[in-house]
């Protein structure tokens, strides 16, 4: 236990500790980044980078072997304007799968807590869909999605199934246990105060879910992205409407090596970015209340 | 069943699938405003008895009356504070009005009183994370009191403070009782808790849960801290404590005897 003393001095003359945080940020900022956190990966990355220049230098590798960073770097600014529609291209696919699997992977989640029955019938085909390999799957995907749509639609709604297949699972999953994660003795004060199916849906199941559900998004935005360069490769789209997966399939076929790498790095640079803009979405979520995202000194 | 009493228990039994006896012909009455305490060590189905009051467990045979309105106004306590940690103090007080459909605005008032009467008044924006152990046992307590309930239920609320807390928050709930004389039912295995808090001590003893004393404490309120060190204490937690040995002892003696007897050998073979 606590001496409850410190929980007077944690607010001193009524400043909430939001005020109290809020008076020194610049300076914690400054600290932040001057932190081992950070400073430590930027030694390594920049080391890791300067090596690989040196070596690639000294051995003389042809670069259709492997092009040092610095022609990487160039090739990306002089391919930027062949690269970055692609790029805008896989993104929008993983977005719509990733929004797509944010919504049935909740839904279903939902649904399987409201009935053991339900959850129990249709688990197994939840865990089946994520277990099939999406590379063996999406040349059929692709080929009964054809039958039904005509033109451009049918490749990006055929690669954005591909993508939602891999991204639905984990929330699903993770939503599942964390509705079923609520404190038992909530459960029962509901109980007790004769609260209905959907009050304790929308008060006690779904904010114990919230910190399991952000968990799977986490996971998920990354996967929805594999999922759709996994399924640009089999569907080797050419024309107007082709994506990052596209370039870097050309790019190897081609020797472009460089092209490729260039390619490569972006699509690197934005599975980071969605990874991190779903981090900073679930510390905001959760900053108030959950250990995962409360800054504690020692 | 008397006149005054508030809800009886007759010839309760509890079994649970796996054959455990947790409960066996229990009866019990419990008066209008009465302070009664189920003291016995863990096991003996003290808790059982209370959720079945609660109608949040089932029993096995038996039968569980109220008297005057079917519905009485019960609140529980439980042995954890068991706060929603996403919401405020204020937030999780509110609870059992926002369940029963009341809004925010009418909530208010009810809130602040309770938070009043558990001296939590500023900590209202807080979360459960920023207070101790104690305060967040006033909380769930002050979330018990929002609803102006009839019958307190308490399950070993104080069992996991330590003992300064625990005989603060003792002598607290000891006033707001003498105040609003609600009928308490309080689960408890401290012996020196049951006799200050109570003016009525069931003893328990277990396998199977059973009652095997009624002690009434009859020492006037308000109990200050001086009874906690008078004779008149002291007597009653040694004749409890007599009892409650006794009943431990007895079952001892049962299972020797059990042992020994050649049918249930024959029955294990």
């Amino acid at each position: 236990m606590q001496n409850p003393l410190t929980n007077f001095t944690a607010v001193p003359d009524g400043a909430s500790p939001a005020e109290a945080a809020a008076t020194f940020p610049m300076g914690s900022r400054l600290r932040w980044l001057l932190s081992a956190d950070v400073l430590a990966p930027i030694v390594v990355g920049v080391g890791v980078l300067v090596l690989w220049e040196v070596g690639v230098r000294l051995t003389n590798t042809p670069p259709y072997i492997l092009p040092g960073p610095l022609l990487v770097l160039q090739t990306l600014v002089s391919e930027w304007g062949t690269l970055f529609p692609s790029l805008m291209i896989t993104l929008q696919i993983t977005l719509v799968a990733f929004v797509a699997a944010v919504v049935t992977g909740l839904a279903i989640a939902i649904l399987f807590t409201q009935s053991k029955w339900i959850e129990r019938s249709f688990f197994p085909y939840a865990v089946i869909l994520q277990t099939t390999p999406i590379v063996a799957i999406a040349p059929l995907i692709i080929l009964w999605v054809r039958q039904l749509v005509q033109g451009q639609q049918a490749t990006f709604i055929s690669l954005t199934i591909c993508a939602w297949i891999v991204a639905f699972f984990p929330i699903l999953s993770n939503t599942t246990l964390g509705l079923n994660s609520a404190d038992h003795n909530l459960l029962n004060l509901f109980q007790l105060y004769k609260a209905n199916r959907w009050q304790t849906l929308r008060y006690l199941r779904l904010p114990s879910a919230l910190p399991y559900f952000l968990g799977g998004l986490r996971i998920s935005g990354g996967l929805a992205l594999i999922g759709a360069v996994v399924a640009e490769f089999v569907a080797g789209t050419g024309g107007t409407r082709s994506g990052i997966a596209y370039q870097i399939l050309i790019s190897s076929f081609n020797l472009q090596i460089p092209r490729m790498f260039a390619a490569l790095l972006m699509t690197t640079g934005l599975g980071v970015a969605i990874f991190v803009a779903l981090t900073l979405l679930s510390d905001l979520l959760l900053r108030d209340w959950h250990e995962s995202a409360i800054k504690r000194e020692n | 069943m008397t006149p005054s009493s508030t809800f009886s228990l007759s010839n309760v039994s509890k079994v649970y699938s796996n054959g455990t006896v947790a409960l066996q012909d229990l009866n019990l009455a419990v008066n209008d405003g009465q302070f009664v305490s189920l003291l016995g060590p863990s096991g003996c189905g003290k808790s059982t008895v209370l959720r079945i009051v609660a109608g949040l467990g089932h029993m096995s045979s038996g039968q569980l009356s109220w008297s005057h309105q079917a519905n009485r106004r019960m609140a529980f306590v439980f042995q954890e504070a068991a706060l929603m940690p996403w919401a405020t103090v204020q937030n999780n007080v509110r609870l059992p009005l926002k369940l029963s459909g009341m809004g925010k605005a009418a909530s208010n008032a009810a809130v602040a009183e309770a938070l009043e009467m558990v001296d939590l008044t500023g900590f209202e924006s807080s979360y459960p994370r920023e207070l101790s152990g104690g305060m967040k046992m006033r909380v769930s307590i002050a979330r018990a009191l929002v609803t102006k309930p009839e019958v307190l239920l308490m399950d070993e609320p104080f069992g996991a403070l330590d003992e300064m807390t625990r005989s603060k928050l003792n002598s607290d709930l000891l006033n707001l009782w003498q105040q609003k004389q609600w009928t308490v039912v309080f689960v408890t295995h401290n012996i020196y808790e049951a006799v200050y808090l109570s003016n009525r001590v069931i003893v328990m003893a277990a396998r199977p849960g059973r009652v095997v004393a009624d002690v009434p404490i009859d020492a006037p309120y308000p109990r200050t801290e001086d009874f906690r060190t008078s004779a008149m204490f002291n007597h009653y937690c040694r004749d409890i404590s007599a009892r409650l040995s006794q009943a431990a002892s007895h079952h001892l003696q049962d299972n020797a005897s059990s042992v020994r007897s050649p049918n249930v050998v024959d029955s294990l073979v």
